[in-house]
Formats: C-alpha cells, sequence, structure tokens
C-alpha cells in the first residue's frame, strides 16, 4: 500500500509549494526543500578521478585483447553516386589482411559521403592501412544538394527518389495557437528577422566503436563507446542473432558521445561483429578522427525565419515564423525550439526539414534547443529594443517561470547588469556588450531501475547498475547518495557499473541519467540502512526503530553506539545484498528546470575578433547532489556554447558533398586561451518528482549560451548579430554594413 | 588468405572459417618469423642503414625501462606505446597533432606521441601519463586536477596533465592564468574542463589562485 505524504516542494526561501504524494511502501520518504543534509548538496570529487588522470582508466579505445585484430571501413568520397564496381583481390592477397567485406556491392547506391563500402579486417594498422589503399571501387557519381538552401531549391535532386527533399506540414512540424495574424496586426511593436546557424558535430574525443570478442561458448564480450549498455547491448544481440544474454557489454569510462553515441550499433561496429564472429579472433573497430567528424552525428544546422510582436506593456502578444533545417539523408530531426521560454499568446509556426546528401543528424546536447534559443533570444532582444525596453526587463515581464524569475536577478546581479548597460559598449576600438539569454529543459528522469547494493563484513559498500558514466558524474552521484543514507563517505562506496552483467540502466540522453537512476540508489541505501538496524536491534537487544543513524553514527538506547565498522561486523559470511527500485514520478515543483545565462563580450571592431570576457550561469536541475562535478557539467555546456557560438562549422564541398574540414586543426573547437571567468550559480531545490528531488542538468546548461553571446556582441556593436558562429568577417560584414 | 564471406551479414561458410582460421594462424606464425630476423635498429636514415619498411627491432627507453618491441618502422612512437606496449594512458583522438591527448614527455618536455614514430625516440626518454604517478602516489598535479574536477570524460585528461605538470614544474609559483592557457593550449578539452584545469594547475604550483571568484553558490 501507498502511503501519502505531504511535503514541500521547491526552493528553501522561495518559491515551494506544498504537494501530497502516494510514497510506495518500499521507497523512503522524500526529503523535501528544507531537507539538511551531510553529504548530498556538497563538493564530491568523482570517484574515478584518480583512474583517469594517471591514465589507469581504460576505454573502450584503450582495451588490448590478445590476439586482436582490427577492422575499418572504405568510405565513399562521393555524397550522391552509384558503385559501378568493387575490386577488393589485391587487398585479399596482402599479408595480415585476416578478412574483406563488401557493404554496399557494385550497383548499390550511395547518399552521403562517408559511407562505409568495403569493411576490411587486419592484423595491425599498417596493413589495415594498405589494404584500403588496395580496394578499387569506382562509382557513377551523380552530385546532389548537401545544403540545406540546395536541397530546398526547386528541381534539386531527390536524396529519396519518391519523395520531395522538403517534407513540410504534417502535425508535428506545425504549432499553432490563438490568432497571430490579428495580434501582429493590432501590435505596438514588431520585429522580424531570419536566423541562421551552422551544422556542428559532436567532436567527443574518443571516436565511436567498440571491440568484440566471441567466446568458444557462444556468447560475446564488447566494449563498447557508448552512451547505452544495454541498448547497445539489444542491439548487437538483435545483429549477431542471438539473445541479448549472450553479449555482456561493458562501457567501463565513455570518452564524451554528447548524443551520438545513443542507440542502435553502427555499421562499423556490425562489420567488427561479423569479423569477431567468424574469425573467432577479437576485434576492435574504433572511427579515425575524419570518420568521426564525416559520419558520426552532428547538430542540424537552421534557417529560422521569425516575427514577433508585443503590446504597450511590453507584453509579447505573438510569434510567427518558419524553421528550415537539414538533418541529412534521413527524413526528420532538424527542428528549432523556438517557442518555448516566454508566454506566447499567439503562434503560428512551421518547422521544414529538408533532406540533404549528408550523413544523418543525430541527438546532440539539447536536441533543438541551442539554435532555437538562440534564434528566439535574438528576435526578444530585438523585440525589448525597439519597444524601448531594458531587455531583462522585458524578459521578466515575459517569463512565466517562477524560479527563473528567481535566476534572472540573481545573474543580472553578479554580472552587474545595471551598471553595465549604461556604460557598455564604451568608445574607441574595442567595444563591450552584455546580454542574457535563458535556459529551459523539461526531463524529469524515469524508468523502473534497480541498484543492487552490496555490504560485507568488513565495511565494503558495493553499487551495482549497468548504467554508464559518461563524463557527467554518474559513478560520484550514485556513491554521494548512498553515503547519505548510511552515514558513511562517498570514498567508501565502491559503484561497479558499466557492466550489463548488472541490472539494466537508463541510457544516457535527455539529461535522465541522474533523475532515472539515483532514487534507486537512495532507496537501496534506504534499504541497507534498515538491516543495519536490525542487525544492531538484535545485537542491542532492543527494536529495530530504536536504532538511529545519528550523523555518521548508529546510536541505540541506553547510549549504545556504533561506528559504521562495527556494525558491519555484525554482518555474516555471505554479506547483505538489498536493491532500490525508481518508482514512479510526484507531481513535482514544475515539469521544466530554469535557468539563464550572461555573457559579456569585447569586439574589436577592427579586427572583428570577438573576446568573451566572463559568463554567468544561472541553473536549476531539481537537488544538486555533487556540487562539483555539476558545476562541471555547467561550466563545459558554457564552452561547449561559445564554441558554437563563435567558431564550430561544417564546411562541405558543395560539387562534391564531402566534408573539407574533418580534423581538430580544421574543425575548430574552444581551446583554453579563449575560456572566459565563468560564474556558476546553482538555485539548488527539490523538484518534487523523487525521492531525492533530481533533475537533469547536462543539456540545459549549453542551451542559452550562444543565445547570450550573440546578443552581448549585438550590444557591443549595435548590429543585430544573426547568424552563428559568429566570425571576425560577420561582425566586419555586419559594422560594414552600418558605416 | 581470408575468404570474402568472413565477416559478412549472413554468417560465415564452414569452408570459409577454416580458410579464415588457417589465415589466422598463418598470420600468426609468419610474425613470429618476422620477429626472428628483423634487425636491431638505431633509428635508420642519415649515414646508416634505412630501416625497414618491414617490422625491426628496437629498444626504447620507457618510464625509465628498457623496452624491447619489434614493430614497422612506420609506426608511430603513440601506436607502440598503446598497441605494443599496452600503456594506454596517451590516447589516440586526433592523430594529427592538434588535440595533443597523445602527449607524453621525451627527454623531459611534452610532444605528441602521435607526430613521432617511435624509431625516432630511439636513444630518448619517454615518460608517459603512466610514468608520472599512480592512483596510489599520485603526482600533485594529477591529485590537483581531481580535487578541482578538471576532467570530465577524462579523455583528454593523461594529456593535460602532462602538459601541466610540465609547465608547473617550469614555471613553480610563477605560473599564473594567462600562463596556464598559453602553455596547454596544445591540449583540446571538449566537455569544457578548462577553467577547472586552470584551478588545478595554479593549485598545483602554489600559485596564487584566480583573483575573481569563479564559481559560487546562488542564494
Amino acid at each position: 500500500m501507498p502511503r501519502k505524504v505531504t511535503y514541500t516542494v521547491g526552493r528553501a526561501g522561495g518559491p515551494t509549494r506544498e504537494i501530497t504524494v502516494d510514497v510506495h511502501d518500499l521507497d523512503v520518504d522524500p526529503w523535501g526543500a528544507d531537507a539538511e543534509l551531510r553529504v548530498v548538496g556538497t563538493d564530491v570529487p568523482r570517484l574515478e578521478a584518480s583512474q583517469k588522470t594517471t591514465g589507469a582508466a581504460r576505454y573502450t579505445y584503450d582495451v588490448n585483447r590478445p590476439n586482436m585484430a582490427l577492422c575499418r571501413l572504405l568510405r565513399s568520397p562521393h555524397a550522391h553516386a552509384t558503385v559501378r564496381s568493387v575490386d577488393t583481390s589485391r587487398a585479399e592477397r596482402l599479408r595480415g589482411v585476416l578478412g574483406v567485406n563488401v557493404l554496399v556491392p557494385a550497383g548499390g547506391r550511395i547518399t552521403f559521403a562517408g559511407k562505409g563500402v568495403v569493411a576490411v579486417c587486419a592484423e595491425n594498422e599498417e596493413t589495415l592501412d594498405d589494404a584500403l589503399h588496395a580496394i578499387d571501387v569506382s562509382y557513377d557519381v551523380t552530385g546532389g544538394p548537401v545544403t540545406t538552401d540546395d536541397g530546398r531549391a526547386p528541381g534539386a535532386e531527390r536524396v529519396d527518389p519518391k519523395r520531395d527533399n522538403v517534407n513540410a506540414g504534417g502535425r508535428r512540424g506545425r504549432q499553432e495557437r490563438g490568432d497571430p495574424q490579428a495580434a501582429m496586426a493590432a501590435a505596438a511593436t514588431k520585429v522580424s528577422a531570419t536566423f541562421r546557424t551552422q551544422v556542428q558535430t559532436h567532436s567527443a574525443l574518443e571516436t565511436h566503436g567498440c571491440v568484440v570478442e566471441h567466446h568458444d561458448d557462444g556468447t560475446y564480450t564488447v566494449w563498447a563507446s557508448t552512451q547505452g549498455t544495454n541498448a547497445f547491448r539489444g542491439s548487437m544481440a538483435q545483429t549477431l542473432g542471438v539473445p541479448a544474454d549472450r553479449v555482456r557489454v561493458i562501457t567501463e569510462h565513455m570518452g564524451g558521445g554528447f548524443g551520438a553515441k545513443l542507440g542502435a550499433i553502427d555499421e562499423w561496429d556490425r562489420a567488427a561483429a561479423f569479423f569477431a564472429r567468424d574469425l573467432m579472433r577479437p576485434v576492435k573497430a574504433m572511427l579515425l578522427r575524419r570518420a568521426e567528424h564525416q559520419v558520426a552525428g552532428c547538430r542540424p544546422d537552421s534557417i529560422q525565419e521569425l516575427s514577433m510582436a508585443c503590446d504597450g506593456d511590453g507584453k509579447i502578444t505573438a510569434l510567427s515564423g518558419t524553421t528550415h533545417g537539414t538533418a541529412g539523408n534521413g527524413r526528420g530531426g532538424a527542428g528549432a525550439a523556438n517557442t518555448r521560454i516566454y508566454r506566447i499568446p499567439n503562434l503560428a509556426m512551421e518547422q521544414v526539414t529538408v533532406s540533404t546528401f549528408t550523413g544523418r543528424a543525430r541527438a546532440f546536447r539539447a536536441p533543438g534547443h541551442p539554435q532555437g534559443v538562440f534564434a528566439l533570444e535574438g528576435i526578444v532582444d530585438a523585440l525589448a529594443i525597439a519597444a524601448g525596453i531594458d531587455p531583462l526587463e522585458f524578459r521578466l515581464r515575459n517569463d512565466p517561470h517562477p524560479l527563473r524569475q528567481v535566476q534572472w536577478r540573481l545573474g543580472a546581479e553578479r554580472m552587474e547588469w545595471d551598471r553595465k548597460r549604461r556604460e557598455f559598449p564604451g568608445t574607441g576600438a574595442v567595444r563591450r556588450g552584455v546580454c542574457c539569454a535563458a535556459a529551459v529543459w523539461r526531463q524529469k528522469g524515469g524508468g523502473d531501475y534497480v541498484v543492487n547494493l552490496e555490504i560485507r563484513s568488513d565495511g565494503s559498500v558495493t553499487v551495482k547498475n549497468a548504467v554508464q558514466d559518461i563524463g557527467t558524474g554518474t559513478r560520484t552521484v550514485l556513491a554521494v547518495l548512498v553515503a547519505e543514507e548510511l552515514g558513511i563517505a562517498p570514498e567508501q562506496v565502491t559503484v561497479r557499473i558499466g557492466d550489463t552483467q548488472y541490472p539494466a540502466g537508463p541510457s544516457s540522453g535527455g539529461s535522465t541519467t541522474a533523475p532515472s537512476i539515483g532514487p534507486a540508489a537512495r532507496e537501496a541505501g534506504h534499504h541497507a540502512r534498515l538491516r543495519m538496524a536490525e542487525l544492531l536491534a538484535e545485537d542491542w537487544s532492543c527494536k529495530p526503530g530504536e536504532v538511529r543513524l545519528d550523523g555518521v553514527r548508529f546510536a541505540g538506547p541506553g547510549g549504545k553506539s556504533a561506528t559504521w565498522g562495527e556494525a558491519c561486523s555484525l554482518i555474516d559470511k555471505s554479506g547483505l545484498s538489498v536493491s532500490g527500485q525508481r518508482r514512479k514520478n510526484y507531481g513535482g515543483f514544475s515539469g521544466e528546470t530554469a535557468g539563464c545565462q550572461f555573457a559579456q563580450v569585447a569586439v574589436d571592431t577592427e579586427t572583428g575578433v570577438i573576446r568573451v570576457e566572463r559568463v554567468v550561469a544561472v541553473h536549476d536541475a531539481g537537488r544538486i547532489v555533487d556540487t562539483l562535478t555539476a558545476r562541471s557539467q555547467v561550466v563545459g555546456g558554457v564552452i561547449q556554447g561559445i564554441s558554437y557560438a563563435l567558431h564550430e562549422d561544417r564546411q562541405l564541398d558543395r560539387n562534391l558533398g564531402d566534408m573539407v574540414n574533418p580534423t581538430f586543426d580544421t574543425y575548430r573547437i574552444l581551446g583554453i586561451g579563449d575560456t572566459p571567468r565563468i560564474d556558476c550559480l546553482l538555485t539548488t531545490l527539490d523538484s518534487g518528482f523523487n525521492n531525492a528531488g533530481m533533475m537533469g542538468l547536462g543539456e540545459p546548461v549549453t542551451v542559452p549560451t550562444a543565445g547570450a553571446v550573440a546578443n552581448a556582441v549585438s550590444h557591443a556593436i549595435g548590429v543585430r548579430m544573426t547568424e552563428i558562429p559568429i566570425t571576425p568577417a560577420r561582425v566586419l560584414a555586419a559594422l560594414g554594413g552600418v558605416r | 588468405m581470408a575468404d570474402k564471406k568472413v565477416g559478412g551479414a549472413g554468417g560465415v561458410t564452414r569452408r570459409a572459417l577454416l580458410k579464415g582460421a588457417g589465415a589466422a594462424g598463418a598470420a600468426a606464425a609468419l610474425a613470429g618469423s618476422v620477429e626472428a630476423l628483423a634487425q636491431e635498429t638505431d633509428g635508420g636514415g642519415a649515414g646508416g642503414a634505412v630501416a625497414g619498411p618491414g617490422p625491426v627491432r628496437m629498444t626504447l627507453s620507457v618510464n625509465g625501462k628498457a623496452r624491447k618491441i619489434v614493430a614497422p618502422p612506420r609506426r608511430t612512437l603513440l601506436d607502440v606505446l598503446r598497441s605494443d606496449l599496452d600503456l594506454t594512458g596517451a590516447k589516440k583522438a586526433c592523430d594529427r597533432g592538434t588535440c595533443g591527448a597523445c602527449t607524453i614527455w621525451l627527454d623531459g618536455k611534452p610532444v605528441y606521441a602521435c607526430m613521432v614514430l617511435a624509431i625516432e625516440a630511439i636513444g630518448h626518454e619517454i615518460t608517459t601519463i603512466e610514468g608520472l604517478g599512480t592512483p596510489d602516489a599520485l603526482h600533485p598535479v594529477q591529485a590537483a586536477f581531481g580535487k578541482h574536477d578538471a576532467l570530465q570524460c577524462g579523455f583528454c585528461t593523461p594529456g593535460f596533465v602532462m602538459t601541466t605538470a610540465w609547465a608547473v614544474e617550469k614555471h613553480g609559483k610563477r605560473l599564473d592564468r594567462q600562463l596556464v592557457m598559453a602553455e596547454t593550449s596544445g591540449n583540446l578539452c571538449r566537455c569544457g574542463t578548462y577553467s577547472h584545469v586552470i584551478a588545478a594547475a595554479l593549485d598545483a604550483a602554489g600559485a596564487a589562485a584566480d583573483a575573481a571568484p569563479d564559481e559560487r553558490e546562488g542564494r
């Protein structure tokens, strides 16, 4: 029987509200806004830090197995072509080549540059290189559009011969409410602009790939650089035609994914699996950097034509427009989230996906949001200025989120908004600007994941689940939650994760990992504590209910007391084993996490070079379990956002369709020398969705950065920046337009 | 020779499997014979005999130990460390001297191991991240990286640690924010740990922390 619990959710000191929830009879009572906790909400260094800083941590790329072979694909250099012939005979004759498998035979059609045509398996890197060079593939090259503009042009070559490249309309692509036309006509102020964003590649340092080992008993062990051990296992088992329990997937450490490593296995994984199966040898297939940029995912571009209106009180009345974008040779997924955050009573927005002959986009840290919010915040900023209202004041008038109302003020104070808006841009060659943008995200997590917890008489505590830690600190979060319940230090907890031999865990997507698995860890810790109380009660001849945890010691009637070690000595040889489960979400405080960022930039008007000098980032993710790794997420989101705003840009050869900058020296990501001072303000609260009050943080923190930076540049130079990346050339062009 | 059917989606025929196993066995035997035949090289080139193109024997000094290996002379130091010596702390991320994830020390100075051939490293002292400190005996820079959470996914971290440790040694207490940025600018991080790398470097050097408060909790 669930029990009713009434408690306060939200932020201690406001805003808060009371909710009544049904708590599962096995679950622990939720903490609530006023909970005073011992280790939750403090700085806890990540558990695996010393493994990672010493090189001891083994990533998939680092797995060396006895007698291991290597696999790589020969890729099409053409975006749109038909394979005329494939001659692998010279490669097959090379010493050290173990297998050659044609993926696209003669007559097969290619729809993006980088498509694997032949898979090769060889003894070592050098032989692999030689073999790939020794394969002759001839193509009938057709050509075709690779950019959104070219793809939607009349008469453009079709990616899918049966469909137009422009898949406009459909219910999913259209949002409508109220009467935007009438609202526009009646508006006190109205602005229109077209915003453009580029294609961004994920650029994780560890490329995609796996190592597959086929055992004599027909089972497989697969080391994979994946954001979802269980999803990867299911997909791999299906490919191999074996039950999922014959495949064990291990992801002990993962070198970055940002969304690109979610879901099903890829063609290089399949190639490695087939070679491993047939050769009975471990096979490693890791992408080279070039292929990683070319084919392993990207954030779609966007062209967002927007109009926005407000009334005489500075209240937004309408937003209308159309968004075009390409997610590559697929048919969907190129939308921009440009209609959220602010109260918009009248809305008409159409999202159009354009198919092009390019590699398919993949989920990328807050899909649709950095580009959508860049445009939304750009038009909001323009409207505020046109209406003669301070841009921050304008946002406060139109933002319905109670917590973001608090955050805007916190951030403004830290950034010294009033003074800087008054004093900037200043005079002289270098002009300064300061502005802001909002973050939004709404994932609460869920599922019914189980966490196992074992305690031994030596005091050791082990947490087990298949969930992977993609660098966000999942391992540490689980340890902190268990430690809180047991009165011990997080470093006393061993967390075994990233292995499908443990209970299934969530994929790391949508910022749902921590809130999906954390509450199960807390419940497991709670059950362990109850069992410890039973053991002590027996020893002390009292009732379990009389044993309480007093900080880091167990205490009982008559001054009885036991340290963690003393209590654990009562555990028998078989150890103590309990589990906790993720229960259904409660009503919650707000379904949307809130955040906002303020950016200060200096723009050299003679060279066009922009320097981001400071960012103030204010974010909520429900209760922050580990403030140290949480700040890392925020700082990382800001840095990626600046990189997106100023530098990153996938360049394609419009003639041949291949990426011309698939390397880190030509595809620029932000370096340490361009890192501004970043103030990170975490407005922690109890989300009211689960026993720990958690939500996710990884994605919202990168949502507003590009918008804030672009608006700050606009403030500095007095011209609305409508296209990212804001390169020096674009700054000079914008200035040229007003000179 | 391997059969085309090996690695195909439809599975392998018995005949192909036998052939595949034969090829693997033959290759292993061949590798053994090459090793026996290979001449010890001093790096080849100017004035001496040209090494290769087949595998050659060489001796490298890695973390204070002489390590004998047999590898083609075109193999990079990074690949030799990672594959032949199983020292996988140095990462392969860009493989063209841009990202710094493979940074090691050659005679005490940071270099990109992906841009050095193994035979070029003969006669030089190679220090890898594994030689800097261990989880049980951390180098001060490694400890500072942990304390300040100057890592997320951690793939760039060994390279960053190698560069930072060198910079800390070079500048000591004079290290400041600008110097850290300049000295480590050859290392890239995608997770965005830079702010914390700066804090860790200054802490390890015993230098004054940043004047401005980078991160404080909101009220």
